[in-house]
């Protein structure tokens, strides 16, 4: 028996969880009282475009969205298998893809800014 | 003697033993919401390079029915999986002082008092009051 | 001292002729401060002495009574009558083949148990007359609540991950795995990460919590499930990411 690989993915998934419990609650609270008429002074065009622009933003955003779909993805995988999708390894490579292509793309949009 | 042991397949019939599993379940399945609403996000960076009108259209389209109703059920989710993972937090950290492990309710208290703070301050800075 | 007549349904399997298992039902004169191996022993000698299960202490010590009552895995010694209402519903212990009746195989976690090496591998052997290998109270308390395990499998019934993944190592063996690499006196890690550190090692348990629920002692193994998975994610990057550390 050869210890495993799994560390890989297990490591951001854990971190993804961790930061997820801490941040993720109150960002959406934030998009809700927007969505509710309530739009918070930083999600305004300017603010968040100057927000964004800052290169610290950029490498802490693209780091949040990362563990975010991270942790998702690997929880989706699992809960699959635990519910009698067996096809593991191309559920897996299907939610990791997402995940890592949502997280260049957030990059790249953040490029753009 | 001969044997012939009788083997049990297992499909879906663990979910209905316990409500412990549908719970579990449903922690789990808190990662579509917030991995939906981090997806969603990332929408809202690529309007937002795009210029004042598509952020516009962006906040616009977050005011739907069905945004709303997406957004406070990943709400609820997200605020489901902090609690049941910050509950879970002293089991995979335990801390040992001396010869004592710090009790766990003061591990966990630590991290929703951390979460706490961290949220208010995220409002604050936000401009959300 | 009272007495109610309560209803056992028991999962009979004769596998000299039975094609699968199926439920049959007993009326049992109960006195109130019976559990449910009491209510067992009293059909097996009055009602109906083919009835297989095991048993031994009686007092939640051997772990040979574990049993499914009601759908949930619990230790039939430990279980009192007057904590159920209705009828009573006894099954072998899920997950494991059935040998006979409420008579599981449980030949997969024995060699489970023995691949991890659940003893103490000294880091330094010492002669008799070097002494004992001396331990601190905060070093003994380290490791001292995964040493509760009585090996009964209730936490291999409730763990939809080894049902779903017959080769996953558990949560006793893993537990137990721990409890040695825990240990001060212990220098056998290494050894025992090559297959606690496998993939149908730690890496299938996916933090159901289900073990440590049911567990009769209290051993918390999610707890230890978890801190094995921490370490051995530790040890991978510092291997990986650090190679210069190592030796």
């Amino acid at each position: 028996m050869a210890r495993s690989n799994k560390p890989i993915v297990w490591g951001p998934f854990a971190a993804g969880g961790t930061l997820t419990a801490f941040l993720t609650p109150v960002l959406i609270l934030l998009t809700l009282l927007a969505a509710l008429g309530h739009v918070p002074d930083l999600l305004a065009y300017d603010r968040m475009h100057a927000f964004a622009a800052h290169w610290l933003v950029k490498v802490a955003t693209v780091a949040v969205v990362f563990l975010s779909l991270w942790s998702a993805a690997h929880r989706l995988r699992i809960t699959c298998y635990d519910l009698g999708v067996r096809a593991d390894t191309l559920v897996a490579a299907i939610v990791y893809a997402i995940a890592v292509a949502a997280s260049v793309a957030a990059a790249a949009y953040l490029l753009l800014i | 003697m001969s044997r012939k042991p009788y083997v049990r397949a297992l499909r879906w019939e663990w979910l209905t033993r316990h409500p412990r599993y549908p719970r579990y379940l449903l922690r789990e399945l808190s990662c579509l919401f917030i991995g939906g609403w981090t997806l969603m996000m990332v929408w809202g960076l690529a309007r937002l390079a795009q210029g004042p009108e598509a952020w516009a259209a962006f906040l616009d389209a977050l005011r739907s029915p069905a945004s709303i109703v997406l957004q406070a059920l990943a709400l609820a989710f997200a605020v489901y999986h902090s609690v049941t993972w910050f509950n879970l937090t002293p089991k995979a950290l335990p801390l040992q002082l001396g010869e004592d492990f710090v009790a766990d309710r003061v591990i966990s208290g630590a991290h929703f008092a951390v979460w706490g703070l961290l949220s208010l301050a995220v409002l604050l800075l936000a401009g959300a009051f | 001292m009272s007495e109610r007549v309560v209803e056992l349904e028991v999962l009979r399997y004769n596998p000299e002729t039975d094609r699968e298992p199926h439920f049959r039902r007993y009326s049992v004169p109960c006195r109130e401060e019976w559990v449910v191996l009491d209510a067992l022993n009293h059909v097996k000698e009055n009602i109906d002495p083919t009835l297989s299960y095991r048993w031994s202490c009686h007092m939640a010590v051997c772990g040979s009574c574990g049993m499914m009552i009601n759908r949930e895995p619990k230790l039939a010694c430990k279980s009192f009558l007057r904590d159920y209402q209705g009828v009573i519903r006894v099954e072998p212990l899920a997950h494991f083949p059935i040998e006979r009746d409420l008579v599981t195989v449980i030949d997969d976690f024995v060699a489970k148990l023995k691949r991890v090496k659940p003893y103490l591998i000294p880091k330094q052997p010492k002669a008799l007359e070097d002494g004992e290998y001396r331990q601190t109270p905060a070093q003994l308390k380290r490791y001292k609540q995964f040493t509760l395990c009585i090996n009964c499998m209730l936490c291999y019934a409730a763990c939809p991950e080894y049902g779903l993944i017959p080769k996953f190592i558990g949560p006793a063996a893993l537990s137990l795995a721990h409890r040695y690499n825990q240990d001060s006196r212990d220098g056998g890690r290494e050894e025992r990460q090559q297959e606690i550190a496998a993939t149908e090692g730690v890496w299938e348990c996916a933090f159901v919590g289900a073990c440590s629920e049911v567990c009769p002692e209290h051993v918390d193994p999610a707890a230890a499930l978890q801190q094995v998975k921490i370490k051995s994610t530790v040890d991978w990057y510092l291997e990986h990411a650090m190679p210069w550390l190592n030796k």
